[in-house]
């Protein structure tokens, strides 16, 4: 017996010495190149190892028989392989194939910069970016302007890019259509964005060759996202030198929907009679807007409501330019209301929709009369001076509904397609004359996101158009590529047709017009890292089919755009500060409403640069934020139409552009954890430095006189002070400044 | 005699079978612990938290190899190339570890740990998330267990790397360290192979604030 347990005990003992056995093998991927760091695992033992340096891996098992070992790596297939172990030692390799992930895999960024809290390290700008960009004033388009691809334009609104004029970039909220997305103002004085920067999460500035999902911009699209719920309920209360406000948002207990009610009321009346203005205001500009938003959570989606009114109105009067005697009165009174609803939902299966409707209503009530120097009408029997005595009244309505399908392929790769339906209405009385526009655009669009490999994607896509005033149909292709060039560096290629209807303006005369048309062509190089983003871009675009109002309202303009972008920001060489720098070179000419040829049109500068800085001083609690913004003169031409055509009289170039901004945020209540409010001071100043800024010139009938048209005031000083309750704001400071 | 040896064998071979299936859970946690203390490359820092894997994968019902794997991961993510992604392998790790125990202190602290990584990324934005979240999971680890210096730790810790201006600083972060020191040294773990890390980082923040 003892014999036997002996015999027992030495053949256990031999076979778990002689039992350890070598597995060993190299690991690649399916282009053979070595792999580090997978992890081989003998399935149901504690026996593995990970792959080296050179993709070699080798450890030892006391197990015998039949076993699956596996190799794991993120970002790759695991692969199983059954293996019998006997006494033999094992040499076994793995082939890992490569899983396209979202979070390394390239995107798609020509022409554009995102902004907000995606994922994604490399954001450009953020909302708080947006308000704390001395020069903006709040104001998204103001923030976006130093950004490169758009121009210093300040006599008019909008966003002027790469060649384009302002009506050719459009807004969209939540894929919807923003119809005017300015305050209505008179002539040769910019007025400021409608929206608030903190209704967005998500800020896209694209300068060009954008989605197929966006159509009716010739130049740009702003592409806004708005929040989901907010993170708290809260009061706010604000005031300044030029407005009062009053809010709230509510989030209900289940966090799962809120609603927000806002009221605010401008008036500039205090501020221009301490500042002095140019023109003489009788009606102090005044606004009052009231908005409202809903949002809920669905089963797996989101379904959000916003609305918007505004009422505001102004009057003015400036020297008439052909005689000395005469003023131009210029009085508006108007309306806005805006609504959008959309509705985004996971269906299950990999697929996704995305709906969305709008409906705006806006009215302008405007009247223009030439007046003598006690403010009474009067005519002079000259119709080029009579022609500044008009009224007109103005209604427009616009719809629009659009659905969106997404299918997500294999891996990240994912089709979209859907389908838009806008109607438009316009009702334009001008002096007794009556005129009605009435549009129904149809579109359909498809796109796929192509992810070939980790480092190469593709998005290819087209959109059909069908407008009911012109009747004609339109395609345009879109295609995109970016290619990863190295750690955090990528480049782009993209290509696109974009066409957009002519303006009312224009159909008012004639309704035989085609669509405006311009081909863009993009390449760019980008490297952003957390702290770092750098990018060149160089574009060419070609403008056809404008609109010419001599001799006759045709599609007969062109035209061309190039140039060359840069874009430089650092949030980290300087401790606490934040800096960019934006430099666009821009080439471009236009033959389009009386140009007698191809010009540098009035809106274009050659060169425009942009340098924005902010710094917090936490000793201080103070944020201090400076923009200087420059651009070279733009020309400035004066037409005679000499009987059979139009030729330049008089040509020039304004003086360059300067201007430096200020701004500063004093958060008093700041890491108080105890307080109950949370406030911030706002202090603002434009064109510190007093530059004169001259963006063109006006001339008289005869041509003998030329008048510059300049800001109304030289400079614009700001003081505010925005409370909230309910929430801890710091916490927002913190991160914004750390 | 055949009979008696066959169930002898068999006997031994299932004996010796149960036994050393807990001795070598054991054992082959106490190395891996080993190996984790002497780590000092990312590659060996690795290798541990996949050796960590390999045993929670064997097991099957031990949750203790796949929180020290994920803790490994979650502390390495601070300093990884792309942190979102190494705190997300982390997050995947410790779901299977909570999947086996629920309301576990330490689990719960490993969840801040992988916030606070995320946050890094870019602290201007995401501050509010994270650092929300971060607290929250401290908050549940220390109700689950009030015992645990860990939750503790990390408090005072995050607490030290906020400026005094938002009430941080060492003001109010070493007093919260000092109570940590106490619950440490007060603190007994379950098993030989349960957590007791904390030391370095509590006497590291102490002397920073003398």
């Amino acid at each position: 017996m003892k014999k036997y347990l002996l015999f027992l005990v030495v053949i256990l003992t031999s076979l778990s010495v002689s039992a350890q056995v070598k597995i060993s093998g190299v690991v690649r991927n399916h282009r053979a190149k070595k792999i580090i760091g997978a992890s081989i695992t003998l399935k149901n033992s504690y026996d593995g190892t990970v792959s080296d340096s050179m993709g070699n891996f080798s450890f030892t098992t006391f197990e015998k028989g039949e076993f699956v070992i596996e190799a794991k790596m993120s970002d790759h297939k695991t692969v199983e392989q059954k293996i019998t172990i006997t006494k033999e030692a094992i040499v076994l390799n793995f082939v890992l194939k490569e899983e396209v992930s979202e979070l390394k895999a390239v995107t798609v960024t020509a022409g554009s910069f995102e902004a907000g809290d995606k994922k994604r390290a490399a954001t450009v700008m953020s909302s708080l970016d947006i308000v704390t960009t001395a020069s903006a004033n709040g104001d998204i388009t103001g923030a976006l302007k130093t950004l490169p691809g758009a121009q210093q334009v300040g006599e008019q609104e909008g966003l002027f890019v790469r060649g384009g004029a302002g009506y050719e970039t459009k807004q969209f909220i939540d894929g919807s259509y923003v119809a005017n997305p300015f305050f209505s103002g008179a002539a040769d004085i910019a007025t400021r964005g409608r929206f608030s920067p903190f209704l967005f999460k998500g800020t896209v500035f694209s300068t060009g060759g954008y989605s197929a999902l966006y159509g009716q911009a010739l130049s740009s699209a702003v592409i806004l996202e708005s929040i989901d719920l907010p993170e708290k309920s809260e009061i706010d209360a604000s005031i300044s030198s030029v407005f009062v406000g009053l809010g709230t948002q509510h989030l209900a207990k289940s966090k799962k929907s809120s609603y927000g009610i806002n009221y605010g009321y401008t008036n500039v009346g205090l501020y221009f009679s301490i500042i002095k203005q140019k023109p003489d205001y009788f009606t102090m500009p005044a606004f009052h807007s009231l908005e409202g938003n809903f949002r809920f959570k669905t089963k797996k989606g989101m379904v959000k409501f916003y609305s918007s009114f505004n009422a505001q109105e102004l009057g003015l009067r400036r020297a008439n330019i052909d005689s000395a005697d005469l003023k131009n009165a210029f009085g508006l009174k108007g309306t806005n209301w805006f609504n959008s609803m959309s509705w985004k939902e996971v269906l299950g299966n990999g697929w996704k929709m995305n709906w969305s409707a709008s409906y705006s209503t806006i009215t302008d009530d405007i009247f223009a009369q030439i007046q003598n120097q006690n403010n009474e009408y009067v005519s002079t029997g000259k119709s080029y001076i009579d022609a500044g005595s008009f009224t007109i009244k103005n209604t427009t309505n616009v719809s629009q509904i659009k659905s969106v399908f997404e299918k997500k392929l294999r891996g990240i790769s994912a089709v979209r397609f859907g389908s838009e339906f806008w109607h438009s209405y316009t009702k334009i009385k001008y002096s007794s004359y009556y005129s009605t526009l009435s549009d129904n655009l149809f579109a359909a669009f498809a796109e796929t996101d192509l992810y070939i490999t980790n480092g190469l994607a593709a998005k290819i896509g087209a959109r059909v158009e069908q407008s009911s005033i012109l009747n004609k149909w339109n395609v345009a292709p879109r295609i995109s590529f970016a290619y990863k060039t190295g750690k955090d560096a990528q480049m782009s290629l993209a290509y696109g047709d974009f066409y957009q209807k002519p303006e009312n303006l224009y159909l008012y005369q004639t309704k035989d017009l085609g669509y405006v048309k311009a081909t863009h062509y993009i390449a760019n190089y980008s490297k952003a890292s957390e702290f770092y983003t750098f990018r060149i871009e160089a574009f060419y675009k070609k403008y056809q089919d404008l609109i010419k109002t001599y001799p006759s309202y045709n599609n007969a303009g062109s035209g061309y755009a190039k140039g060359i972008e840069l874009f430089w920001r650092d949030k980290k060489t300087v401790k606490n500060l934040d800096y960019w720098i934006s430099y666009s070179y821009l080439d471009t000419k236009r033959d389009f409403n009386n140009y007698p040829m191809q010009l540098q049109p009035t809106f274009a500068a050659n060169h425009t640069a942009s340098f924005v800085a902010k710094k917090f001083v936490l000793k201080w609690k103070t944020g201090f934020n400076m923009t200087y913004s420059y651009a070279t003169g733009r020309p400035y031409y004066n037409f005679q139409n000499t009987g059979s055509k139009y030729e330049i009289k008089d040509e020039g170039k304004t003086k360059s552009y300067n201007s430096l901004g200020f701004s500063l945020n004093y958060l008093p209540n700041l890491g108080k954890p105890k307080a109950k409010s949370f406030i911030v001071w706002v202090l603002s100043m434009t064109n510190v430095l007093n530059q004169e800024q001259v963006y063109g010139y006006n001339y008289s009938n005869n041509g003998n006189i030329k008048q510059a048209i300049t800001p109304p005031a030289p400079q614009f000083f700001f003081l505010g002070c925005f409370i909230s309750w309910g929430v801890d704001r710091s916490q927002d400071a913190i991160n914004n400044n750390l | 005699m055949k009979k008696v040896i066959i169930l002898s064998f068999v006997l031994v071979n299932t004996m010796f079978a149960a036994f050393s299936q807990n001795e070598k859970f054991t054992a082959a946690m106490a190395s891996a612990l080993e190996q984790m203390k002497a780590a000092k490359t990312p590659e060996e820092t690795a290798a541990v938290a996949a050796k960590f894997e390999r045993i929670g994968d064997a097991e099957k019902t031990q949750w203790l190899p796949y929180y020290y794997a994920a803790l490994i991961k979650a502390q390495s993510a601070f300093a990884a190339k792309d942190k979102d992604k190494a705190a997300d392998e982390a997050t995947a790790i410790l779901d299977k570890a909570e999947a086996l125990e629920k309301n576990n202190s330490e689990i719960l602290c490993t969840r801040a740990t992988i916030c606070y990584a995320h946050m890094m990324v870019d602290p201007m934005t995401r501050w509010m998330q994270y650092g929300a979240e971060a607290t929250k999971n401290l908050d549940a680890s220390i109700k689950a267990d009030a015992t645990n210096p860990r939750p503790v730790i990390l408090k005072a810790n995050s607490l030290k790397n906020t400026p005094e201006q938002f009430g941080g600083g060492c003001e109010t972060a070493k007093p919260l360290a000092e109570k940590a020191a106490k619950l440490l040294a007060d603190f007994k773990p379950a098993s030989p192979i349960h957590p007791t890390w904390g030391k370095e980082v509590v006497d590291q923040i102490l002397e920073s604030c003398k």
